[in-house]
């Protein structure tokens, strides 16, 4: 089966993107930068508390997959979830207000930014402990695969240091052995947390990791929505016909560190020039540029509504209301 | 109707009845039905009754996974020792998806091991390891000490919507006992009063129980007078039956397998001291372990054990018949 392993930056363009599916993408793209670097901002200022790990740069891997998934195909993510959340569906004012504890939270302020769960949008888990997600997904994926005659799938989304784990091991051979149409979506941003990927293991791709267990895999350029919404589209049909699992390998730049406050000694930044060719906000502005659908004037007014959403959403978090001390206890048994 | 079976038929009896009553309960684990004349695999078939690979980790976590989406697992996990191999999927995912998603989820599953082999199976394989599940908010912990309550804790296991930890007893599993036919269910957090009594109160768990009861009737024969209190779940416990015995008799004794300061003697102890102190007339006293790994030696092995004459022995010490020890 065909590997594709192009370098950020030279990644090629698999099948055309439509007009209302380009400026769609960018818009949630728009929306989940927005709404990160507000989260960035409010921590700065120490109007925020907690764990928070954010996506920049990443952007485009969570718009492509997941505008093609329906609120019934379950997504599990990670400590890195804001962009899957907002992707999927869930409400941004309830997202803000959840990272900000507020009781109105998608999670009543339980939960917080690594454990998002929104299941009216299929966003059925997120987990702090890197790669704990996975074997969830592979009970999700046999729950659709016993379900009579549905053809809803499940998506999982995990980083390149989730790959070195056991667990990864454990799910990939059971959902290969089962055959069950779940979809991993790896984000390879080739840092594990504080070192780099290549200390940490010798095998430079996802993709053969899963070579043994004759998954249907794939590398793409993760900055490149287009390339990421060909390639899951095409998994997302095998998946739908109850063919699977998948792997789709989608290579990254982690924008900020690991966490906010994150010092990142152990690395350079990249130059401007740099992060313009790996920003999937700007490469597909410049592609809907070019293609004449999108003037400079309508990309603004993208980025501007986007802003307004954030800044609607974090009033309407601090205007949110607390937690009382008769709901501390309430959700530990159903 | 009831009638005298094993302990372990008990067991399966409900897995089965529950597996009949119930289209969305699925069995799996490793070595479960390895034969299609398997008679689970025979009445539900290979989708409901599978063999899983050696994977703790992603066998738990699966089962989280088919919770959240409307089935109610069982897996079978054979030793409770197995369970530590998934540690993160057993404390971090599947009591606490519920209360991290403000209530949205709820997680019915079922870890079905055993534990406390101590039959020569030395350190790996004889624990009674239980209170580390214990105190985890989230899960519930059932142990059954017979045939009945092994029947009727697995069926409510599978019917809660929360993970339990139904734990069965490995040397009790050829123990017979009268086993109501049929639909039966044991509710959790209840405690059973073994044997009445006036004197002392004896509280033990799983194993113990038999041996408490073993304690009574020495003491009897000494004019002693001992309640037996076997709580069947630990999560939830039963503290008012606890304490209301403690109330009449003034003297507590908990029997347990576990290790002494990772036993469920230990916390209710702490229950015990913090609400009914003034009930007591003499210290409360734990027969446990000894902090100890389980030794393979067979008279090692009965030497870090609790068993009828150590639980006879501390009844003594609190009455005040005995010195009592350092």
């Amino acid at each position: 089966m065909p590997e594709t392993a192009p370098r950020p930056g030279r990644s090629r363009a698999q099948s055309a993107l439509g007009r209302d599916a380009a400026l769609e993408l960018l818009e949630t793209m728009w929306r989940i930068r927005c709404f990160e670097e507000r989260v960035a901002k409010l921590v700065r200022n120490l109007q925020l508390q907690g764990l928070i790990h954010l996506s920049i740069g990443g952007e485009g891997v969570a718009a492509g997959v997941c505008r093609q998934l329906r609120d019934d195909d379950a997504v599990y993510s990670g400590h890195r979830a804001h962009g899957h959340a907002l992707a999927k569906g869930a409400p941004m004012d309830r997202t803000m207000a959840e990272l900000m504890g507020s009781a109105d939270g998608l999670c009543r302020g339980l939960g917080g930014s690594m454990h998002l769960v929104d299941t009216e949008h299929g966003l059925m888990g997120a987990t702090g402990v890197v790669g704990g997600n996975l074997p969830l997904a592979v009970g999700d994926a046999l729950a659709a695969k016993l379900e009579d005659g549905g053809d809803r799938v499940t998506v999982v989304f995990f980083g390149d240091g989730a790959v070195q784990a056991g667990h990864f091991h454990e799910s990939v051979n059971l959902a290969a052995l089962w055959q069950l149409p779940l979809i991993f979506v790896c984000e390879n941003n080739g840092m594990a947390e504080f070192t780099s990927r290549a200390e940490h293991t010798p095998v430079e791709r996802v993709v053969d990791v899963v070579a043994p267990y004759r998954f249907d895999r794939q590398t793409v350029d993760g900055s490149d929505v287009e390339a990421v919404h060909a390639a899951f589209g095409e998994q997302l049909r095998g998946a739908r016909r109850r063919r699977g699992p998948f792997l789709l390998e989608c290579l990254t730049h982690r924008r900020r560190g690991h966490y906010e406050g994150d010092q990142q000694s152990y690395r350079d930044a990249l130059d401007d020039a740099e992060w313009a060719a790996r920003d999937p906000i700007a490469r597909l502005e410049a592609t809907a540029r070019e293609r004449r659908w999108l003037s400079a004037q309508r990309a603004q007014a993208i980025a501007a509504a986007a802003e307004e959403e954030v800044e609607r959403a974090v009033e309407r978090g601090r205007g949110g209301r607390a937690l009382t001390p008769d709901q501390a206890a309430r959700y530990v048994y159903a | 109707m009831a009638r005298e079976i094993p302990y372990i038929v008990a067991v399966n009896e409900a897995l089965q009845l529950e597996m009949e009553r119930d289209p969305t309960v699925i069995f799996y684990g490793q070595d479960v039905a390895p034969s299609d004349e398997d008679p689970l695999v025979k009445a539900f078939g290979r989708d409901r009754v599978r063999v899983s690979p050696i994977s703790e980790t992603a066998e738990i976590g699966m089962a989280v996974g088919l919770a959240l989406a409307g089935f109610r697992p069982v897996v079978e996990l054979l030793m409770a020792e197995f369970m530590l191999v998934a540690m993160n999927q057993v404390v971090n995912e599947a009591p606490r998806l519920r209360y991290m998603s403000g209530g949205q989820v709820k997680v019915p599953v079922v870890f079905k091991a055993g534990y406390g082999f101590t039959a020569g199976w030395a350190g790996q394989h004889t624990g009674s390891i239980y209170n580390m599940f214990c105190g985890i908010p989230g899960l519930k912990v059932a142990l059954p000490s017979t045939p009945a309550d092994a029947k009727g804790l697995f069926a409510t296991a599978i019917r809660d919507d929360n993970p339990v930890c139904y734990l069965i007893h490995y040397l009790l599993v050829l123990e017979h006992g009268d086993v109501p036919e049929g639909e039966y269910l044991v509710p959790f957090g209840e405690a059973k009063i073994r044997r009445s009594g006036s004197d002392v109160t004896i509280v033990a768990t799983g194993w113990t129980v038999g041996k408490a009861l073993q304690a009574a009737e020495l003491l009897a024969s000494e004019g002693i007078d001992a309640e037996v209190i076997d709580p069947r779940t630990l999560q939830p416990l039963d503290v008012p039956t606890i304490l209301a015995s403690v109330e009449k008799t003034g003297h507590i004794v908990l029997a347990d397998q576990a290790t002494r300061h990772a036993s469920a003697a230990s916390f209710i102890a702490a229950e015990v001291a913090e609400h009914g102190f003034s009930y007591l007339r003499a210290p409360i006293k734990l027969v446990t372990a000894l902090d100890a790994t389980v030794p393979y030696s067979a008279p090692m092995e009965a030497f870090v054990l609790p068993d009828e004459h150590k639980i006879a022995g501390a009844v003594r010490e609190v009455l005040g018949e005995a010195p009592v020890a350092a």
